[in-house]
């Protein structure tokens, strides 16, 4: 396959960036994107250019690490992570467009890498809970309705990878915010911090400059790992509940 | 911008987005039933003059009299200002909120899912809004009135509507498929907000949504469109 590759380029935090146009020849169906990316940075070393900087880690669709927006999708025309997206997704002479997560609370560090530092600090801010640590304890010391764990543990698949972000128009971190309240709010342990957890993650989320959720779903559509739509629903509930219990 | 360390601005979640966004969805529900009623209200044009004017001049007494005259009235008034006030700052402060959370703009976007009514929410919303101001200038106070004043609100709808007027007709059906498109993802979104889209309900909550806004829309439309094609007058 031939393809021309748009890429942003941004050396550094404060430099303003520009689209830039390269011709890849012989790109095998068979390439993940992350590869096919791989292959334009060794043309580019040996062209003396600096490679384009991209996030990566496992490239096998569980860690979070990689991620970009592809042709305006966030991890590209899939719904999968960037690194398990291949190259027989796109015909022979596409143009594919090549963007860094936007948001203001993911600044670009470089090129396509964005700090995604924001989302750490909104589980600092409440995504946890204060258990003492110790032997682990019976398995049926604490029981818990099956659809509940489900639930907690389908929420729990979230990779924190900001898909969720990047597609939101509101450039929002709800869906995030809403799967790990979801996952510690559908287990026992995570009750006693129930009502502060919302309220400290949510005021985290806002302090970061991430935008209103407008239920829109674009989240969801994009999400590599299926967070569900109506864990923010359960996310409002919760806060409206803390609100209402005087917690808030 | 981003910190590098947590810090501690705000300790309580009133002035969170999501609790500007339960303003929004109470003050909405507000709206909504006031529309409901409101289309109601409309329909009774179908039943003639006297029943129309009839229905407008009970509702001045409705409740008299523990009310005074127009005390019912006054008091929708009222409740629907503040909830449009609401509405409109919560909407208001949660866009400028949303630009600012997307400061650099995609150069290629692309609509995976979301559907045309909800990304009009917001300049669907505006025109709603001028389209109220026109609206009560128009019908309630006539200090517009295309097709001459009158006392009768029969009258004004009639007046107001003929087939001459076919301007101020095309802003009224542009404006009410406007509200259509707007509680098509409103009452969505506002039952989301409110914690209630859990997903067995899901499909539910969208089959009521749609099927409100359908309603409203065709209960509004019937009125002046009967009015220009002469099946009331």
């Amino acid at each position: 396959m031939n393809i021309t590759l748009r890429v942003w380029r941004q050396k550094g935090r404060d430099d303003k960036g520009r689209m830039a146009s390269y011709e890849l020849t012989d790109v095998s169906p068979d390439m993940s994107f992350l590869e096919m990316l791989d292959v334009l940075n060794e043309k580019l070393t040996l062209e003396n250019e600096d490679p384009v900087a991209f996030d990566h880690d496992c490239r096998e669709g569980i860690c979070g690490a990689c991620g970009v927006v592809i042709d305006g999708e966030a991890h590209g025309p899939e719904t999968t992570t960037t690194c398990q997206l291949h190259m027989r997704s796109f015909n022979d002479g596409d143009t594919i467009t090549v963007e860094p997560w936007r948001a203001t609370a993911f600044p670009v560090v470089k090129d396509l890498v964005v700090d995604r530092g924001s989302f750490d600090r909104i589980i600092q801010a409440g995504g946890y809970i204060s258990a003492p640590t110790g032997t682990a304890p019976d398995a049926h010391a604490n029981p818990i309705p099956k659809p509940d764990a489900d639930r907690a543990f389908d929420a729990a698949t979230c990779i924190g990878c900001g898909a969720c972000v990047a597609a939101c128009p509101n450039a929002s971190g709800m869906l995030f915010t809403a799967a790990k309240v979801t996952h510690l709010g559908m287990l026992p342990q995570g009750q006693p911090e129930r009502d502060a957890r919302v309220v400290k993650m949510i005021n985290q989320h806002d302090e970061e400059d991430f935008g209103g959720c407008t239920n829109i779903g674009e989240c969801a559509a994009v999400c590599p790992k299926g967070i569900p739509l109506d864990t923010i629903s359960q996310l409002n509930r919760d806060l409206l509940g803390s609100l209402g219990r005087g917690n808030g | 911008m981003a910190n590098s360390t947590l810090t501690k601005k705000r300790s309580t979640a009133y002035g969170s987005t999501v609790a500007l966004k339960s303003a929004m969805a109470v003050s909405g529900v507000v709206l909504v039933l006031y529309l409901i009623a409101h289309m109601y209200g409309n329909l009774k044009v179908f039943a003639g003059q006297e029943a129309f004017d009839g229905y407008a001049e009970g509702l001045r007494d409705l409740g008299y009299p523990l009310l005074p005259h127009e005390g019912f009235l006054w008091i929708v008034r009222v409740v629907l200002l503040a909830s449009i006030l609401i509405h409109i700052y919560s909407a208001a402060v949660l866009t400028i909120r949303a630009r600012k959370a997307r400061g650099h703009r995609y150069a290629v976007t692309k609509r995976v899912q979301r559907s045309y009514a909800s990304y009009t929410m917001r300049w669907g919303g505006v025109l709603i809004a001028l389209f109220v101001v026109f609206h009560i200038l128009h019908l309630t106070t006539n200090t517009i009135a295309p097709g001459g004043k009158s006392d009768s609100a029969y009258e004004r709808l009639v007046n107001g509507f003929q087939p001459e007027y076919w301007y101020v007709t095309l802003f009224y059906v542009a404006s009410v498929i406007a509200v259509g498109f707007h509680l098509r993802h409103g009452i969505w979104s506002g039952m989301a907000t409110l914690g209630l889209n859990k997903a067995p309900r899901q499909g539910k909550i969208n089959g009521v949504a749609v099927a409100i806004a359908l309603i409203v829309t065709v209960g509004f439309l019937l009125p002046p469109m009967a009015v220009t094609f002469g099946l009331v007058s």
